[in-house]
């Protein structure tokens, strides 16, 4: 059993006046056993909650929970990350079988032959020749560093990945060798991963959940046939909208999408002043009032959405 | 590699021999000629040059020739030591941050910064007031003199590697502190401070001769180099070469520290890269063939009436051999719009500069034909020609940060444009840019004229991008990857923006993008590129039933969409892109296709139209002829 729960979780940069909120109470879980699929445009807070995961970057409110218990911060890491960009994510200066082997906890593997061993099984498990722990980073493809940075993160046994844009710095040509490889080892290994990526289509084949974030929040989260066939949330909308050659593709003109400044949020619901529901394109609805005042909350919808118009969850 | 480098070059292998032969001396000098240094001779004091003492003898009557080769140890040892002391110094302080954290590490780093405001040889006196004078004294203040200099380089290359994720994926990992900077930081900073180490040594020579010069260095009977110069200066007019041997020796030996220093600096290379993976080695890869696309090729595909442009054998190559275009021929008329899809390496960001005249040295541009609107390209740039360019091609490129000035304001930016190709007064071309900015939807138009660039969002710095190519009446905009930097429901508007615009105004579109949906969504004709030749060119309408280049359909198949089956593994394409640097003989994309036969591997197939006019170039691309949808599916091969 691995489950990875946010609860209430916040980070704020900065000191109090000219501070960004960069997460703002965001409820998450990552149940076992699954991949959750993070959605979310750049500056939407979707990095900073995963390097916030493992501990990288410090929480000023909220907790992190492993299967109900605090994230450990020394010893054995249950939880480990893959970064966006493998040319900075290993080190130049050493062999991939060396950083591999740096990953490995001392009583999993001790003495240099065991290592060795389990580094050259740490490889085959991402489709990479064992003879390759001798080569450095340099010596690589982008998408065999990717490989190696994924080995480097199983190395430690974890119990959930947090893998944060793996495939935006790969070709397009390579992008679908990885992708193969992070679902299959997710199935094999029973892994729970949270699964970070701007790319809706490249979320949507991974995912079985999928969160979508917006200025911090989560504006919206379920299965991810439910998001994608039914979409509750306009914000989600608008990115199933924007994927090149979707079916949904409306003809409409889109409202002038300017992201909001995460130094001033916007009173009442984030997204107000961008929503083609909102206050801005009906301002004669009364109802449309609560947009800009209170703010919306995710549950009682089909599946949670924050917004003051999701349909409502049927009544049984 | 990089290091002997250093000696191969003049410099670097001179310096070398000169210090080599200094720590030599320094090695031997005291044993071999250590009594004949010390040997006191009364008969024989101050005397000046002769056959018996080559720099003459001291007021003891000892030959200044061999104390000044003997003092050679103490001096070389000393300056050794006391840089010693600075670098082991100033890399504890300047790892300090690191290693104990944000709050004790401000501290230290301020600390360090005030230190050093302090010159060096004033620290050097103050501390050798606190150490008291003489050899040890001088050794500690002249080392804790080099020392903050040392911390604060330490300190910011420190801080640049340690922002980068491999330093956050060890520490994920459970390495501990000690290990992270041992294994992980220094290595990645060793050579800059191994650099500035060698010039700090020289300099720390200079100034113990200076400290030992003043009488507040090496104390008698013990003699160093500054010293003797000391000693010998007195007399320097009656025998100027016992002061003359120690300074030269002084001179010689800084020089030869500072001289390898500063080789080492030129060969390494400062700072050090950090570059994706090192192209190989850039010769042997040139081949004949495709210096003339095959007249079967040549203009086809091409809407009727005069073309807005007109390729034809676009050649960029760079020395060394490397061609990262290799032959590109297409045609774009008028309103059209053109993409060009291709990986990083295929050549398509070039392809784009070349025909905007924006390949700089040492890049050379060849074609056999390169009009623009019936003008050749391809002559020497006349004033005419250059207003043409500026009016009526527009260019839009990748990152919206960059391709706008910061210090000036957006208005002011756009209207530029027109004052000095269209000759508008000033307000003229101001009111101007404000009516484009409105086109391209920028909100409050005039107000957002008088800000500056940085005051925009990604999104909108990209429109008035677009809106500055508007200033002219373009005949065509070349947008290269436009949407990449910015996020989907943004990269939707700035797509529908060129889609209105040229609409509108009969404008061509040349769309380069990685994303071959994008390309497919927006263009009338998509030309794929692989290995820096166009592969396929076929209508965007067409591209997912009658695409016949392999790697057009892996690359369809290869990339999910909002329709791929999420039970089924993604298409791979085995291999990796093609280095221009390297291609193979052949079909350079062979090595990864999974119709390659002998045939293949033997010669490149040519760009052959067929009765639609598509293109394409594959032995065997008719061997989809009937099978509509992409089919290749197969689980990745270990690349």
């Amino acid at each position: 059993m691995s489950r990875l729960t946010f609860e209430n979780v916040t980070v704020r940069f900065g000191g109090r006046r000219r501070g960004l909120t960069a997460v703002d109470g965001v409820d998450l879980t990552v149940p076992d056993n699954t991949v959750v699929g993070l959605v979310g445009e750049s500056g939407s807070g979707k990095s900073t909650l995963a390097r916030a995961a493992v501990g990288l970057t410090p929480l000023s409110g909220g907790r992190i929970l492993l299967d109900g218990a605090p994230v450990p911060s020394h010893g054995r890491r249950p939880l480990q990350m893959v970064f966006q960009d493998p040319y900075s994510s290993l080190d130049p200066r050493m062999t991939i079988g060396g950083t591999i082997a740096e990953a490995i906890p001392r009583r999993d593997a001790t003495g240099a032959p065991a290592r060795r061993a389990e580094v050259a099984r740490l490889l085959e498990l991402v489709d990479l020749p064992a003879d390759r722990a001798a080569l450095y980073p340099a010596q690589l493809s982008g998408g065999q560093r990717q490989r190696v940075a994924l080995a480097r993160a199983l190395a430690g046994r974890p119990e959930v990945i947090i893998a944060d844009e793996i495939t935006s710095a790969l070709d397009v040509s390579i992008q679908g060798t990885v992708l193969n490889l992070v679902r299959d080892l997710q199935r094999r290994m029973r892994l729970s991963m949270l699964f970070i990526s701007h790319n809706l289509a490249v979320v949507r084949y991974v995912s079985d959940v999928i969160a979508v974030m917006y200025l911090g929040r989560i504006v919206e989260y379920g299965p991810a046939d439910d998001v994608l066939s039914d979409p509750q949330h306009p914000y989600t909308q608008e990115l199933l909208a924007a994927v090149p050659g979707s079916a949904t593709a409306a003809e409409d003109e889109p409202t002038v999408a300017e992201p909001t400044d995460p130094h001033h949020p916007p009173a009442g619901c984030r997204f107000h002043p961008r929503c083609p529901i909102g206050p801005l394109v009906h301002p004669d609805r009364p109802d449309r009032r609560a947009c800009r005042e209170t703010e919306p909350v995710g549950d009682g919808h089909r599946h949670r959405a924050a917004c003051h118009f999701a349909v409502p969850e049927p009544v049984r | 590699m990089r290091w002997g480098g250093v000696l191969r070059t003049p410099v670097g292998a001179s310096a070398a021999a000169l210090l080599a032969a200094i720590l030599l001396l320094a090695l031997v000098a005291p044993v071999l000629w250590g009594d004949r240094a010390d040997a006191v001779d009364t008969r024989a004091i101050l005397r000046g040059p002769s056959a018996e003492h080559w720099m003459g003898t001291d007021n003891l009557g000892r030959d200044i020739f061999f104390r000044v080769l003997v003092a050679t140890r103490m001096s070389v040892v000393l300056a050794l030591l006391a840089t010693g002391i600075g670098v082991a110094t100033g890399l504890l302080l300047g790892t300090a941050p690191l290693v104990l954290g944000a709050p004790v590490g401000r501290l230290v780093t301020a600390a360090v910064n005030i230190a050093v405001a302090f010159p060096g040889l004033l620290l050097a006196l103050f501390f050798a007031v606190i150490f008291g004078v003489g050899r040890t004294g001088a050794l500690l203040a002249i080392g804790f003199a080099i020392a903050p200099g040392f911390a604060r380089l330490t300190h910011t290359l420190v801080a640049r590697v340690a922002g980068l994720d491999f330093i956050a994926a060890a520490r994920l990992a459970g390495v501990g502190r000690g290990r992270l900077i041992v294994r992980h930081v220094l290595p990645n900073v060793g050579e800059p401070l191994i650099v500035n180490a060698t010039i700090a040594a020289g300099g720390a020579l200079l100034a113990f001769a200076g400290l030992s010069f003043l009488g507040l260095g090496v104390q008698p009977p013990a003699y160093d180099w500054g010293r003797l110069l000391g000693d010998g200066l007195g007399g320097i007019y009656v025998h100027p070469a016992a002061a003359l041997a120690p300074g030269v020796a002084v001179v010689v030996a800084g020089l030869a520290f500072n001289l390898f220093g500063e080789a080492l600096a030129k060969g390494i290379g400062l700072p050090t890269a950090w570059g994706p993976v090192p192209r190989g080695p850039r010769s042997g890869a040139t081949r004949e063939g495709g210096t003339s696309m095959s007249p079967r090729a040549r203009a086809s595909g091409a809407s009727a009436g005069d073309p807005v442009l007109a390729v034809d054998g676009l050649q960029v190559s760079f020395p060394g051999g490397v061609r990262p275009v290799r032959g590109v021929g297409f045609t774009v008329g008028r309103g059209e719009a053109v993409g060009i899809v291709g990986e990083s390496g295929s050549g398509k960001s070039l392809t784009a500069l070349a025909i905007g005249q924006l390949i700089e040295e040492p890049g050379q541009v060849r074609a056999d034909r390169l009009e623009f609107l019936g003008e050749n390209l391809l002559t020497r740039p006349t004033p005419a020609r250059r207003r043409l360019l500026g009016t009526s091609l527009a260019m839009v490129f990748q990152d919206p940060t960059t391709s706008m000035n910061p210090s000036q304001r957006v208005g002011r930016q756009l209207a530029e444009v027109a004052e000095v190709h269209q000759g508008m007064s000033r307000r003229q071309a101001l009111a101007r840019a404000v009516d484009r900015l409105r086109t391209v939807r920028i909100p409050a138009a005039g107000r957002r004229a008088r800000q500056f660039p940085h005051e925009f969002s990604g999104g909108m710095r990209q429109r008035a991008t677009i809106g500055m190519g508007l200033m002219g009446s373009p005949a065509l905009i070349i947008a290269d990857e436009p949407t990449t930097a910015l996020d989907v429901t943004v990269q939707r508007q700035v797509l529908r923006l060129l889609a209105g615009i040229r609409a509108a105004d009969q404008v061509a579109i040349l769309l380069i993008s990685h994303d071959i949906a994008v390309v497919g969504q927006v263009c009338d004709r998509v030309l794929v590129m692989y290995a820096g030749r166009i592969v396929e060119d076929l209508p965007a309408a067409e591209l997912r039933t009658h695409a016949r280049h392999p790697y057009t359909r892996a690359l369809l198949a290869a990339v999910p969409d909002m329709t791929t089956d999420r039970n089924q593994p993604l298409a791979a394409i085995p291999g990796r892109p093609a280095d221009p640097a390297r291609l193979p003989e052949g079909c350079a994309f062979a090595p990864r296709c999974p119709l390659a036969d002998e045939l293949c591997t033997r010669s490149d197939p040519q760009l052959v139209a067929d009765d639609h006019g598509r293109r394409v170039a594959c032995w065997h691309a008719d061997a989809w002829a009937d099978r509509p949808a992409p089919v290749v599916v197969r689980i990745g091969d270990p690349r």
